[in-house]
């Protein structure tokens, strides 16, 4: 090579590698991608500051507690969400007791012990299609199933549009995601895990009982309480399987009769309110609204926390 | 001293879970070349098949395995011997396409028997993994699992603290036995690994590349543990470290592979002392590897 004199050298090594205005094109991705995220952000920030704001005059005139806790109501003045409030408490409950143990189960099957073959293949590709199902597919199944069919068991009092039917109905809802996620988060768990455990003279049972199921338990946990998320807002499904937003009392039943009477949800109420024609009701619903977002904050957050703590322990 | 009647402890354990009559292997001892002490047979390998599906994956294999001596598997990549390693201890068998065909005794009893249960095997048949993989839970449990699972129920701690030292690690781990084993290093994992593998008083050790992941330091560690263990156990070692097998293993089984368009087809080529294999092959491919003229 000609160029040997230190000076030259040094001169061709520093243009070379200050070469910084060459990335055009990373710089304008970078730059699209961070637009992209501000417009979403902006939307969502746009929506809670308009509900927020439509449910300042609620919060002007009465307590969250009183708000909370008064009947439903035909008087916008003093309807509360009591019965929306429990009864999306005791759906959550219920749905979860149907759909955790069922998916999870079935994840721990199709991914620990189901052969990979055929059958085994269309099953998955199924369950992910069934997890793409609109819900209000799966509220006219609850209405054929539960509410028509079954409603002698589910609700024989109000022709089968119980607690139970609503329940039954968001569990098959969730169930598809259920158990995707729990299959993800199954096969997250390294191979060399269940090796190690097979080499020690682990049974499969003691293999996916002392060491797989630990090490998914915070992604299976995850995944199930924001499928839980899901349920919790759900109107479709619950309009068709009867749940209502006009007063009605359970007074002293016991339990048993509850599940079986009558039930309304958050979502379903948002849903009458949004279309009745009072002044009053506009703010109501956006304090309804905002109540259903801080309870969706809160599922979020436990789930966050859990998986948290969960993961520290291993 | 105190090491020894640990250790005579586990044996006796060992003697009470062999179920079948206790093979008389002194019998073997002297078969072959008279000029050299043979030690018994331990697992006797005749006629291995390994096939994945229908495609045959290994072949021809044909080695007697003997007590208390190292044995490597040595061989270019895709010559089969880590399948060849993972019949042992039945871990071909989690491989659903996987076949075998052949004997594989131990203590005279065949291995892939129909009787024969795979979890049993592996109790007998330990197994430590290329890469480190200590189960993310705490050092102690990490030990104590495979004898428990084992309905093990002498002193637990005793065990977990003598499994260590014989993996030479108990100095480095004593004060922290309740902390994650991920927290150890690579080195350290792997011996846990080992001491993982010899809690359940097993027969025979597998190792499949244990050293491959770590560090020379690590390696020479886990070199000086495998001499000193084959006292009480007997090693069958995968490398791909011809140095390590020369300087580790009593025998050496050199493997090779044909490959036609179907795939790779792996055979075992020769099987001799060490020593032999490295000074003196017979086969003219043997030499080649050897010497580095392969392929």
């Amino acid at each position: 090579m000609a160029v040997t004199s230190a000076p030259t050298a040094e001169v061709l090594v520093r243009r070379s590698l200050s070469a910084k205005k060459r990335d055009v094109r990373g710089r304008v991705f970078e730059a699209v991608l961070i637009l992209t995220l501000l417009v979403s952000m902006a939307v969502l920030v746009v929506l809670l500051l308009d509900v927020a704001l439509d449910s300042r005059s609620v919060w002007g005139e009465r307590t969250l507690g009183n708000f909370l806790t008064s009947q439903l109501s035909a008087d916008p003045a003093t309807a509360g969400i009591r019965q929306a409030l429990v009864g999306s408490l005791i759906l959550m409950i219920f749905t979860a007791a149907i759909a955790f143990p069922l998916g999870i189960s079935a994840a721990i099957f199709l991914e620990e012990y189901a052969e990979d073959n055929r059958f085994a293949r269309i099953v998955n590709a199924n369950i992910r299609n069934l997890a793409g199902v609109p819900s209000i597919v799966y509220g006219l199944l609850g209405l054929a199933l539960f509410v028509k069919i079954l409603g002698g068991i589910t609700g024989p009092e109000v022709e089968g549009r119980s607690v139970i039917s609503g329940g039954l109905t968001l569990g098959l809802l969730v169930l598809p995601i259920v158990i995707i996620t729990s299959v993800e988060a199954l096969r997250a768990v390294p191979n060399s895990i269940r090796e190690g455990a097979f080499g020690v003279g682990a049974t499969k049972w003691q293999m996916i009982r002392h060491h797989v199921l630990p090490v998914a338990a915070p992604g299976i946990l995850t995944g199930t309480i924001l499928s839980l998320g899901r349920a919790f807002g759900e109107a479709a499904p619950l309009l068709l399987v009867g749940g209502i937003t006009t007063f009605f009392q359970s007074g002293d039943a016991t339990p048993v009769e509850q599940l079986r009477g009558r039930f309304s949800a958050m979502p379903v109420l948002v849903f009458r309110w949004a279309s009745l024609p009072q002044a009053g009701f506009r703010a109501l619903t956006a304090a309804l609204i905002v109540v259903m977002l801080v309870a969706l904050l809160l599922i979020n957050a436990t789930a966050i926390y859990l998986r948290n703590r969960f993961e520290k322990e291993l | 001293m105190e090491t020894r009647t640990q250790t005579d402890k586990t044996v006796d354990l060992t003697k009470e879970k062999v179920r079948t009559p206790s093979f008389d292997v002194s019998s073997l001892a002297g078969q072959g070349d008279p000029m050299l002490a043979q030690n018994p047979v331990m697992i006797d390998v005749r006629g291995l098949h390994v096939y994945y599906g229908d495609f045959l994956a290994v072949k021809n294999v044909d080695m007697p395995i003997r007590q208390n001596e190292i044995t490597s598997l040595i061989g270019p990549s895709g010559c089969g011997k880590s399948t060849v390693l993972r019949c042992f201890n039945r871990m071909n068998d989690l491989i659903e396409t996987a076949r075998v065909e052949g004997v594989i005794e131990y203590h005279g009893v065949n291995l892939y028997g129909d009787s024969v249960d795979p979890v049993e095997v592996r109790r007998r048949v330990g197994m430590v993994f290329q890469k480190p993989n200590p189960f993310p839970k705490p050092i102690y449990d990490n030990i104590a699992f495979g004898p428990r699972i084992a309905g093990w129920n002498g002193k637990m701690d005793d065990l977990v603290e003598e499994s260590l030292r014989r993996a030479a690690l108990w100095d480095e781990v004593k004060d922290k036995l309740h902390e994650s084993a991920y927290a150890l290093s690579g080195g350290q994992q792997q011996r846990l690994c080992i001491a993982r593998a010899i809690a359940t008083s097993p027969d025979v050790v597998l190792m499949d590349e244990p050293c491959s992941a770590l560090d020379p330091i690590a390696t020479l560690k886990i070199e000086e543990l495998m001499l000193d263990l084959k006292k009480d156990y007997t090693i069958i070692i995968v490398t791909h470290n011809m140095q390590q097998a020369a300087r580790v293993s009593d025998r050496t089984a050199f493997f090779s592979v044909d490959v036609s368009e179907r795939g790779r087809t792996g055979y075992l080529v020769e099987f001799a002392r060490t020593q032999d294999i490295f000074t003196k092959p017979e086969k003219k491919q043997t030499e080649d590897y050897i010497t580095g003229r392969f392929g």
